[in-house]
């Protein structure tokens, strides 16, 4: 409307060109990012062209059965390898990961936003901003030398009261085991969830909850009707954030796991393997078909990524209609 | 039902500054009271202190005592989540709970009070949607989201939501500055038949809807801005509107200022 009543009698702008004014200053701007956009397009179809070239090169030579062989032999003749152990490995570190760290950093989101003084919750938020800051190395560092030692008496009395169920069994020795990389994943993945969850939750309308409090809703009672409703889809968006670290994160778990080619289900003992650890430890004694080997379970990640993004805007999509912002 | 509000010597503080001061009136059951003045004048902090969520601002305080029949809000050991559930509120802004379908908006308030079964909360909803005037228009939509309704529907949604619970008051903020005459008209003529059950305090900036609509009605004004606000007076309305005995009282209602 503003470009039609600026200059009435120039025909109506076609809608590609409406944000410029045929301005020099525009022109540059408006060259400037669709460049960079096309640019980011031109990267992306790059990297999937190469990543897909290279993982077919390497799966058609290889003599194992890619998604079912548990070794990772790249560097034999006949070479053979398989992404068994790392589907698993990483999907369960990920999921204790999220597990611990998805109810934790939304309680801590929810009393940095409702529940403690003012005084309190600057600090609060800035020591979680800290954490985000640690380098992942670091964190690698303190799982192997002070997480690893200190959880053999937690893992043994997981292993009295709940070894029964088989997948909490434990034989003892240094725990370097999927748990362990899960608990430091989770203690990764805390900062990430909670930054976003409190956004969230601090942007939870004013009306919403003094209509519960009206109602004679208590503290808790309106952060369920009102605010977590409302932060839904804003902490499950945080939560993928998270998981896309967790599945992603490399040095910290090569560091700590002691990688072995067995598919166990019993968690607290050491062994099995995730993609991005695989990748590292394997990476430099690999030649140009092991790492093309490397690259094709990389596309495997990449490929998981995608369907867990996929499903969380399911779930959004599917709720949208209840959700906070057509309020 | 409906109970007798008496308040005295109140005054109502945002930190240090204060907000209303010196408060004393009584608000007749089954009755509509109207607080008019103009902006600023403290006529909703003093609504809100009558369900005591005036409490809920950081640094909002009360001096005073608001009596319901024989019970004070403010004594010690008085628990505010308990006072708001026997005096419900209307707010500007029509605020059902956008993640909730209509069904459950109306059911809030009393699965916060306890367990129910299906069939008690079925009739309570339907019989709080009647009493807003509202069943006819959503009965085929139950199980729709709440924000899906136009905004007269959403604000008598709320009200069936503050009568479900049966509180023994109803305070309403301008529970009609948001809406269109048509959804205006609906609201004043469901506040007519609410006062036959419950005691109603409006706060309008309207005075045509003061007049319309209440029985008694309260003059606030404060003397400058960043003083507190002060009860002029309170009266019969058709008396407030006609003879009223403060002269500022005249001339607002007359429109010669505010």
């Amino acid at each position: 409307m503003s470009t039609t009543t600026d200059t009435p009698v120039a025909p109506p702008p076609a809608p590609s060109e409406s944000t410029s004014t045929g301005r020099v200053g525009d022109k540059v701007f408006s060259g400037l990012s669709r460049g960079a956009g096309i640019l980011l397009l031109v990267i992306m179809a790059a990297i999937a062209v190469f990543l897909t070239v290279r993982a077919i090169n390497a799966i058609s030579e290889n003599e194992g059965n890619f998604f079912t062989t548990f070794e990772w032999n790249a560097n034999a003749t006949p070479p053979s390898f398989g992404i068994a152990v790392l589907v698993f490995g990483t999907i369960v570190s990920s999921v204790i990961a999220m597990v611990i760290a998805v109810p934790v950093a939304v309680g801590i989101a929810l009393f940095i936003t409702h529940y403690a003084p003012r005084k309190l919750s600057g600090p609060i938020a800035y020591v979680i901003d800290l954490l985000a800051a640690v380098p992942s190395i670091v964190y690698g560092l303190w799982g192997a030398l002070f997480l690893v030692p200190h959880l053999t008496g937690f893992y043994s009395w997981l292993n009295d009261y709940f070894g029964w169920t088989g997948f909490l069994e434990y034989q003892g020795g240094a725990p370097r085991s999927l748990m362990t990389v899960g608990i430091l994943l989770a203690v990764m993945i805390l900062p990430i969830i909670t930054n976003v969850s409190r956004e969230v939750f601090a942007q939870a309308p004013k009306m919403q909850e003094e209509a519960a409090l009206a109602l004679g809703a208590t503290r808790w009672e309106v952060i369920r009707m009102a605010v977590i409703p409302f932060g839904r889809s804003g902490v499950i968006s945080a939560s993928m954030l998270g998981l896309g670290r967790a599945l992603g994160e490399t040095m910290a778990v090569a560091t700590v796991l002691s990688p072995s080619a067995v598919l166990s289900a019993k968690i607290l003992d050491p062994g099995g393997g995730t993609f991005a650890q695989n990748i590292a430890s394997a990476f430099k004694e690999a030649g140009s078909f092991g790492r093309d080997a490397l690259i094709a379970s990389g596309l495997v990640l990449f490929v998981i990524t995608l369907i867990v993004n996929g499903a969380a805007r399911l779930i959004i999509a599917r709720r949208k209609e209840y959700s906070g912002a057509n309020a | 039902m409906a109970k007798r509000i008496d308040i005295g010597s109140l005054s109502a503080y945002y930190g240090k500054f204060k907000a209303i001061e010196d408060i004393s009136m009584t608000v007749e059951p089954k009755s509509v009271t109207a607080f008019i003045g103009p902006s600023g004048c403290g006529k909703s902090t003093f609504l809100r202190t009558l369900n005591r969520m005036h409490e809920v601002a950081a640094g909002a305080h009360v001096e005073g005592k608001v009596m319901l029949d024989d019970e004070d809000l403010y004594a010690p050991g008085v628990d505010p989540v308990a006072v708001r559930r026997t005096v419900g509120m209307v707010f500007q802004r029509p605020n059902p709970f956008p993640t909730m379908s209509i069904y459950d908006n109306v059911a809030a308030g009393l699965k916060l009070n306890g367990r129910y079964k299906k069939s008690e909360l079925d009739a309570v909803v339907e019989k709080s949607l009647k009493g807003a005037n509202l069943w006819n228009e959503v009965k085929d939509r139950l199980n729709r989201p709440g924000s899906g309704l136009s905004g007269g529907q959403q604000q008598r949604l709320c009200i069936a939501r503050a009568i479900a619970v049966e509180p023994q008051v109803l305070l309403m903020d301008e529970p009609c500055s948001a809406l269109d005459p048509i959804s205006t008209i609906a609201i004043e003529d469901l506040i007519g038949e609410l006062k036959k059950k419950y005691t109603i305090v409006i706060v309008t900036h309207n005075m045509q809807q003061a007049a319309r609509v209440s029985d008694r009605t309260a003059f606030f004004n404060l003397a400058a801005v960043g003083q507190p606000g002060k009860l002029i007076e309170i009266d019969d309305t058709e008396r407030i509107f006609s003879n009223p005995s403060v002269q500022a009282t005249e001339d607002y209602v007359s429109g010669r200022f505010g």
